[in-house]
Parts: structure tokens; sequence; C-alpha cells
């Protein structure tokens, strides 16, 4: 027996296993134990500056019927749909340009140059789409130098464009930008050129073999590009914070105010589970429309 | 679908994305009080209150502190998923590496406000720059398992074969073959979480307690109208050192891509 014990410990999962342990461990401790904590609390009553460990669904019966709830949860959903429309539609031609239109060698630059925005100061950059869509913002006063704002102008008074879902959608479209791109063009990088030559051969536009050709082998891109930015976003605290001016607060805004300020623990759980779960059950619909595309790629 | 209005759509794109940054040194060296245009004359004054500033060198002893710590442990534990995920097969890899990435999607709130249930309310704790150390390492990992596992997965396993065949045990060939040739990515992974912590603000919002980090300063000054112009001071200094930092993390990438022999093929994210 010691020998089969031996040769497992020895084994190729065996060494997979201990390998994996500390940050297995580590994940374990410090992402599922607290997420599960969170369940657990959205079940529990809320006393006065104390959590009663008691078994109870008030939490989720009081954030359903609460109409704030669902209006900031819907605004949070419409903008991340649009934040995600825009940074995918605009990322697409990028990640067919760096895949298709760029050599070799060129490519590593290109990304380089293309990610170096998204990991620099977060905050300040959100904070700086403030003033550029300022009232006395980059956009007013240059409209106003060239004259289309003003008394003699086309419009008489600065566009009113921050606090806004339009002005929280741009902020949130430029800052995911990078998120986007990446992984169409990782999929776009795995298309086999001679498929495309191929479809030429045969007599098809350069246009449908794009549509008929590329675009389906792209689109597990396509998919998880729209995931990776659409998910996060909805849980976006700064920009609805700066941006919005505190008058267009998100899901996360509601969460923190629960979580930090107002102390009602179990009632910021049950929130940001419930808008977890309707997120996650948007993924998967979106996922499901998907599975014809999703399919090819194994 | 023509490469050459491709690629003048592409240089428009990267204005846009670097439109906002550009702004930064205009208004930290324009000597006015209000962020707006025109812009008055040139001034080094708000780079001088940045440094004068108590709280601000405060904040920013923390975020280093942090910032190096979270990312030593993250690239540490990093080095074990990257390699257990590229080189061997095991059962139930794709859901424990599936739970260790997940923190890429999430959205970060939901990472703070559960640690800090966990933090006060199970383990009753007090919030210090080490409940925000544990944070970090939870959001950098997945970053910097996706850089060391492009150093893994191009690792030429012959290599390994050889040195074992010549008498070499497991960990002496790991020292002596793998390590040095993964190296340029461990530095590049470290320096990417090292970024990721600096610039990290809502779990440090929620971890922290009273102790001020960089980005948590700046979200509180930017309430105050003349407290901008310093900010935007620091905000250049901010840009201007992860745009070294990345430089670097680009260059160890690169290298160590080049010293196993493969293709480069992107970049790191």
């Amino acid at each position: 027996m010691a020998t089969k014990g031996e040769s497992w410990l020895r084994s190729e999962s065996a060494q997979g296993y201990a390998l994996i342990s500390p940050p297995a461990i580590y994940a374990l401790l410090l992402l599922a134990a607290p997420l599960a904590t969170i369940l657990a609390y959205s079940f529990f009553k809320d006393g006065y500056l104390t959590v009663i460990h008691e078994f109870t669904l008030q939490n989720y019966v009081a954030t359903w019927s609460d109409p704030i709830f669902r209006v900031i949860l819907i605004r949070s959903l419409i903008v991340a749909g649009l934040v995600t429309l825009v940074t995918v539609g605009l990322a697409f031609p990028i990640a067919y340009y760096l895949s298709f239109g760029l050599a070799p060698n060129q490519k590593a630059r290109w990304i380089f140059l293309i990610t170096i925005p998204f990991w620099t100061s977060y905050l300040i950059r959100v904070f700086l789409w403030k003033v550029i869509l300022g009232y006395n913002g980059v956009i007013n006063s240059a409209l106003e130098g060239i004259g289309i704002i003003g008394p003699n102008g086309l419009i008489a008074d600065p566009l009113q464009m921050l606090n806004s879902v339009g002005a929280i959608a741009l902020t949130l479209a430029h800052a995911y930008a990078p998120f986007a791109i990446l992984p169409i063009f990782v999929s776009l990088e795995k298309i086999d050129r001679s498929l495309l030559e191929a479809g030429q051969d045969l007599g098809e536009s350069r246009w449908r073999t794009f549509l008929r050709v590329t675009l389906p082998l792209a689109m597990p891109g396509v998919v998880a590009a729209t995931l990776i930015v659409f998910i996060p976003t909805v849980g976006d605290y700064v920009t609805p914070e700066l941006i919005g001016g505190g008058k267009m607060p998100m899901v996360a805004n509601l969460i923190q105010a629960q979580m930090l300020p107002l102390d009602n623990r179990p009632m910021g759980s049950a929130i940001a589970v419930s808008s977890l779960l309707v997120v996650a059950a948007l993924s998967l619909v979106f996922l499901w429309l998907n599975r014809r595309f999703l399919r090819v790629g194994k | 679908m023509k490469i050459s209005s491709l690629k003048l759509y592409a240089l428009a794109y990267l204005v846009f994305l670097y439109a906002p940054i550009f702004l930064l040194p205009l208004f930290a060296f324009n000597d006015g009080t209000i962020i707006a245009f025109p812009l008055k004359g040139f001034t080094t004054d708000w780079f001088a209150k940045m440094a004068e500033n108590d709280t601000l060198r405060h904040a920013l002893t923390n975020s280093l502190i942090i910032a190096v710590t979270s990312s030593a442990g993250a690239t540490i534990l990093a080095v074990f998923a990257a390699r257990a995920s590229t080189r061997y097969k095991f059962k139930g890899k794709g859901g424990i590496m599936g739970l260790i990435m997940l923190p890429m999607v999430l959205p970060d709130i939901l990472m703070g406000m559960s640690l800090l249930l966990v933090m006060l309310e199970v383990l009753r704790v007090n919030l210090s720059i080490a409940t925000v150390i544990l944070g970090h390492v939870i959001i950098s990992l997945p970053y910097a398992i996706a850089v060391l596992q492009t150093a893994f997965a191009t690792l030429d396993q012959s290599l390994e074969e050889a040195a074992v065949d010549l008498g070499e045990t497991r960990m002496s060939t790991f020292r002596l073959i793998v390590l040095p040739l993964v190296m340029p990515g461990i530095i590049s992974a470290f320096l990417i979480s090292f970024t990721i912590s600096l610039d990290e603000f809502i779990v440090a919002f929620f971890l922290a307690g009273n102790q001020p980090t960089l980005p948590t300063y700046i979200f509180s000054q930017l309430r105050f109208p003349s407290a901008i112009p310093v900010i935007m001071a620091l905000g250049t200094c901010l840009v201007a050192a992860s745009i070294l930092l990345l430089s670097v993390a680009e260059f160890f990438r690169r290298r160590g891509i080049k010293r196993t022999g493969a293709k480069d093929t992107g970049g790191f994210l």
C-alpha cells in the first residue's frame, strides 16, 4: 500500500495540487469565504449597531419593494449596457487593425500604447472628464473660443453635460476601452488566415468573407469583451459619484451607503446579492444567445 | 475594410484614449486656482505645495508600503498558480483557476464590502493598512498570474527534462533552469501588481479605516475646488511614475519572451 501512496505523491496531479494550494487557499479564505459571508448576512436581521444572527427574508423583501432600488438598478444596467455597446463597438475596428493591419513586430508596441492609459490613476482620469465636460470645461470653452457658444453664437449658454447618464457612460467607456480591445484581438489572432483566402478564392467578396468567416470566428472574443466590460461597470462607484455629482447613484453607491454611513450591513449585503443575481442572470442569457458562436471555438 | 482608413481611426482612437492624460500637466503647471481654459501662466507652485503636504506624504508612505507588500505576496502566489496551471494536469483545475481569476471580472466593490464584513463582523479586527494589503493581494493576483502564465507557457519542457537526466533534482532544476528563464516574467508581474495596488481606490476606501492611501486621499480632496491644482500636480507625478513602471515591466516581459525563444504575441492584461 505504501508504494501506491508514494506513487500517488509523485504523480502529476499530486504535484499539481501541492503547487496550486497556496493561491487556492488564499482565494478560498479571502474571496470565497467573504462572498459567502455576504450571502449569509443578507439573511440576517439588522439590530441597532449590531447584527442579529437570525434567518429572515426581510432584507430581500425590503430591497425589491423599494422603488428607489429598482430605479437605481435599472439605471446601472442601462449605463453598463450603453458603455458596453460603445466600448465593444469602438474596440472592434481597433482589434481588427491590430490583428490584420500591423506587422507582427509592431503589435506588442500598439498594445502597450493602448493599455498604458488603463493603468494610470483611475480616479484622476475620471475627474479629468469632469474638467472636459464641465460648465467651464474644455469643450465649452473651446466652443466659446470659436464663437459657437456666446451672445452671438448658435447657442447662448454653455452646454450642460455633467450629471447625466450620457456623461457617466462616456467616462466609463473611456476607462474600460482596453478591456474590450484585448479579448477581441486575441480571438482575431487565432483565426487561420488561409480560411479568409479560401473564402475569397471561392468567390466571396472581402466584405462577405468578413461577415461569414471573420466575424463568427471573432464572436468568442466579442462575448468575452462584452461580459468583461458589462459586469464591472454595473458595479462602478467612482464615476457616478464624480461625474454624476452624487445625483445619479448606481448600485455601488447604494451599497456603499448601506455598508458605511448607514451601517445596515444585512441590507447592504441583500442589495449586493440581488444586483449580482440580476447581472449573473443577464450574463447567462447573453451567453445562451451566443451559444452558436461559442461552440465553434471548442 | 480598408487598412489605411482603419489606421486613421486607430490613431484617432489613441488621441481619445490619451486626451484626458494630456490635460494633466497643462493644469498642473497652470498659474491659476481654477481648472478651466484659458490657461494663465507657468508655475511650479503646485508641485512645491504638494511636497509640503504632510497628509499627502503620509498617504504616499502608506500606499508604498501596501504596494510593495501586496505585490510581493501576489507575485509569489502567482508563481505557484501559473506553474501549476501551465505544467500540471489535475482534476478541478478549471474550477480552482476560475475562482482565483474571478476578481478580474467581479466589481471591486464586492471585494471591498465582503472583506469589510469579514474583518469587522467575523474576525473583529481593526481596519489598518494590513487589511488593505490582504485585499490588494486578491485583486492583483489574477493579473500577476496572466503575466506569469505566458512566461511559464513559453518554457521548453525538454530543458527541464535534460536537467533531470543530467542528475539534477526537481528543486534544483526549478532553481537553476526554470527560475532564471521566468525571472523577467516575475519582475513584470511584480511591477504590474505594484501599479494596480498604487492606483486601487475602492478596496482601500473600505478597508483602510482612518489610514489615508494616495487614491483615498485624492478622492477626499476632489470635493474641494481649492485643492484641485495640487491634485493635478500629484496626478502628473503618478502618471509619469506608472508609465515608467509599465515601461520597465514591458521591457522585462519582452526580454523573458526572447530568453525562452518564443514569439511575442501581444501585451499583458
